[in-house]
């Protein structure tokens, strides 16, 4: 049961990171498919870290490392969709798709290479971190807390707080409803929506290194992160682009993805005899369902997806 | 006045997709210097050049028909996607679609031991109707295509999976050989394999897809049920408005869709040219190079047989980099690079478009002066 508890906590925070990244960029008027790029680039970021920082630094030094080394690589992928969508006014969902394939071959590519590099006969793509791991994990009794719970917490607030109270937030949101409207009273749609599509590259940086530290102490870069990025994109549909209710939707997709990990470890589950696969589709078939069911009257940014041009009317 | 043939929207587009290609390969030589300069001319021409690495005829031939084994499915799923977008919908479930094909096909020629011919009826309706639920969580929920597509995505690999083990050889976690166990499904080949120094994985599937390339290309651009899909593509309202049934055209947009995903799943594994391996944690790449070519193509259902050809002439040249010093995925890196750079082709036609307007802007003011003073000479005289 704490076992359950451990991975749902682990894996809502996922989510909740890369949806509250997602709401971010679409409250400033750009939808970002890009997410899940951006995660395994911040996967990448944070592992590079931890593979060439010594182990031998205190475990504070080696979180703060690995954070910004995620949020680094994720803010600067997030600027291929910022050049091409708001700039050059390219179609979002095309870019966005172009990312997630990109990241995962440019990692894999990386990621072999300084593999090979170090030792010739290594060809693949893992990179090794049981060490620094520990780092992130604190044991209470059994449970095993990860910062990034807490990281979630503190990144949940921050979000509310940008968006809501204070004058940056409310300016987004502004361009993502009407930009012509925001434009006449003499915000720039530009830099807003260059804002929005950063902090969308730091949160779904950190929700990527998250990702590959939440149950497993290697990560094969070729496996991408198993549309993460989309189930947040979902988790945000179903939270109707709003912080507060896109954490309790991170919980309740988070809890069907940590049943796909830990079903066996009960009893009256591991006896109804359900393949392990089932499990392993049911994060996406409740999605699935709960997108069936709360689409029809979506509270989505009205200016989303459609590239601001400041002669049009 | 001689006509610009740069003006032609048609030339436009082979341009921008020339200039996409060449800057995606520049970039990836610059990867490969990066990893490691030397052997990396020779890596990037490794991948360019494909089949003609080979130093026997018959080989190269051999090499060539592998290539083409696997456009005809990567056609499919650019058709899948071009079809869809010329609607106004991202069918980036073609992956899903594309593997649940490949699981009917084989299901239906393993497990029921069906022909060539009812398989590939089967899996044609199998995908259909899986891309029909998009299609109607888009029209009467009003669900994002794109993320709803990749939910189907991933339901439909880990359902394959499980499908698909019943028929899995007893050691291994691959599917059985076609040739032993159901030569019946096989495609016939027609003779075309003699034609690729008896590749026998050439069948009738090649030059179906591009017959369905071109029925697509008559059914978009030559029919009223193409027009009244493009219309609902361009303004759901409008074309509502004009009497259409919108709900009706999204529907049936990615059934067709649908269907033709899977058929690429069929041409694919009917030819016995690859095993499903149940084990597979991933989406196969086929429906996302789809994407890829289908907008390399220029989004023309002739262009994007060129464009699938050589997405794929180029993945398959990935195997042959030197794969102590590279990673074969350089070939992966270099065609998503392609597909991002095909976003700004909007802004290459643009450019190329306002480059002309201004020279013969300046062509006309040179012209200007010169009537001008022509009228002010007659003006002096009168």
């Amino acid at each position: 049961m704490l076992l359950l508890i451990q991975y749902t906590l682990v894996f809502a925070s996922v989510l909740l990171l890369v949806a509250l990244g997602g709401c971010f960029a679409e409250h400033s008027g750009v939808i970002n498919l890009g997410l899940e790029g951006i995660m395994v680039l911040g996967a990448l970021g944070g592992a590079l870290m931890m593979r060439y920082v010594p182990a031998t630094v205190p475990g504070i030094v080696m979180v703060l490392a690995v954070l910004l080394g995620a949020i680094a690589f994720g803010v600067l992928y997030s600027c291929l969709l910022g050049v091409a969508s708001i700039n050059f006014k390219a179609d979002q969902t095309l870019v966005g798709t172009a990312m997630n394939l990109l990241g995962t071959a440019a990692a894999t590519v990386f990621v072999k290479a300084i593999n090979t590099a170090s030792n010739p006969d290594d060809v693949s793509s893992v990179i090794q971190y049981i060490e620094p791991k520990k780092a992130f994990l604190v044991n209470i009794g059994g449970f095993e807390f990860n910062w990034f719970m807490l990281i979630a917490v503190i990144a949940l607030a921050v979000a509310y707080v940008t968006l809501y109270k204070t004058k940056f937030g409310l300016r987004l949101m502004a361009c993502g409803e009407h930009p012509q409207a925001a434009d006449s009273v003499g915000i720039n749609v530009y830099k807003m929506r260059w804002a929005g599509v950063l902090i969308s590259g730091i949160y779904g940086g950190l929700g990527g290194i998250c990702y590959i530290l939440a149950g497993v102490s290697e990560w094969k870069f070729e496996n991408g992160v198993a549309g993460f990025g989309f189930l947040a994109l979902a988790v945000m549909i179903f939270g109707q682009w709003k912080p507060t209710r896109i954490a309790l939707a991170a919980l309740l997709f988070g809890l069907f993805r940590a049943l796909s990990n830990v079903y066996s470890g009960f009893s009256f589950l591991a006896a109804l005899n359900i393949p392990s696969t089932v499990y392993n589709m049911m994060p996406y078939i409740v999605s699935l369902l709960v997108l069936a069911l709360t689409s029809k009257n979506s509270r989505a940014p009205k200016a989303e997806g459609i590239p601001y041009d400041k002669g049009q009317r | 006045m001689k006509k610009n043939i740069l003006k032609n929207s048609a030339v436009q587009t082979l341009i921008s997709s020339l200039i996409c290609i060449l800057l995606g390969l520049l970039i990836g030589y610059v990867v490969l210097l990066f990893i490691n300069p030397e052997g990396a001319s020779e890596a990037i021409l490794a991948v360019i050049k494909n089949f003609l690495n080979s130093s026997r005829a018959n080989l190269r031939l051999k090499n060539l028909g592998n290539t083409l084994v696997k456009t005809a499915p990567l056609l499919m799923c650019s058709l899948s996607v071009l079809f869809a977008y010329k609607v106004g919908l991202f069918n980036i479930g073609a992956a899903g679609q594309f593997v649940v094909g490949s699981c009917a096909c084989l299901i239906a020629a393993l497990g029921f031991g069906w022909g060539w011919l009812p398989c590939m009826i089967f899996t044609l309706v199998v995908g259909a109707v899986y891309g029909a639920v998009v299609g109607l969580l888009k029209a009467y929920c009003n669900v994002n295509e794109v993320i709803s597509g990749i939910m189907l995505n991933w339901i439909g690999l880990y359902g394959t999976n499980m499908i698909l083990s019943s028929v899995k050889e007893p050691t291994s976690p691959y599917t059985l050989h076609l040739a032993s166990d159901a030569p019946q499904a096989i495609l016939p080949s027609l003779g075309l394999d003699k034609l690729f120094s008896n590749n026998r994985y050439v069948t009738v599937a090649i030059p179906l897809a591009i017959i369905i390339a071109i029925i697509i290309y008559v059914l978009l651009d030559k029919t009223k049920l193409g027009y009244e899909l493009k219309a609902t593509g361009n303004n759901k309202n409008a074309a509502k408005y004009a009497g259409m049934a919108e709900k009706r055209n999204i529907i049936l947009t990615l059934a067709i869709a649908g269907a033709l995903a899977a058929l690429g799943g069929a041409f694919l594994y009917q030819t016995d040219y690859e095993q499903w391996s149940v084990t597979q944690s991933s989406v196969p790449g086929m429906g996302f190079n789809g994407i890829a070519a289908a907008f390399l193509g220029g989004l023309h259902p002739i262009g994007s047989i060129f464009a699938s050809y050589f997405i794929q002439h180029i993945t398959n040249g990935g195997g042959y980099v030197d794969l102590t010093k590279y990673s074969s995925q350089i070939s992966d890196l270099i065609s998503s690079l392609i597909i991002y750079l095909c976003a700004f082709v909007l802004f290459i036609k643009y450019a190329i478009n306002s480059g002309i307007a201004k020279r013969e802007e300046k062509q006309a003011q040179k012209l200007k002066p010169a009537s001008d003073g022509a009228d002010s000479g007659k003006g002096g005289e009168a």
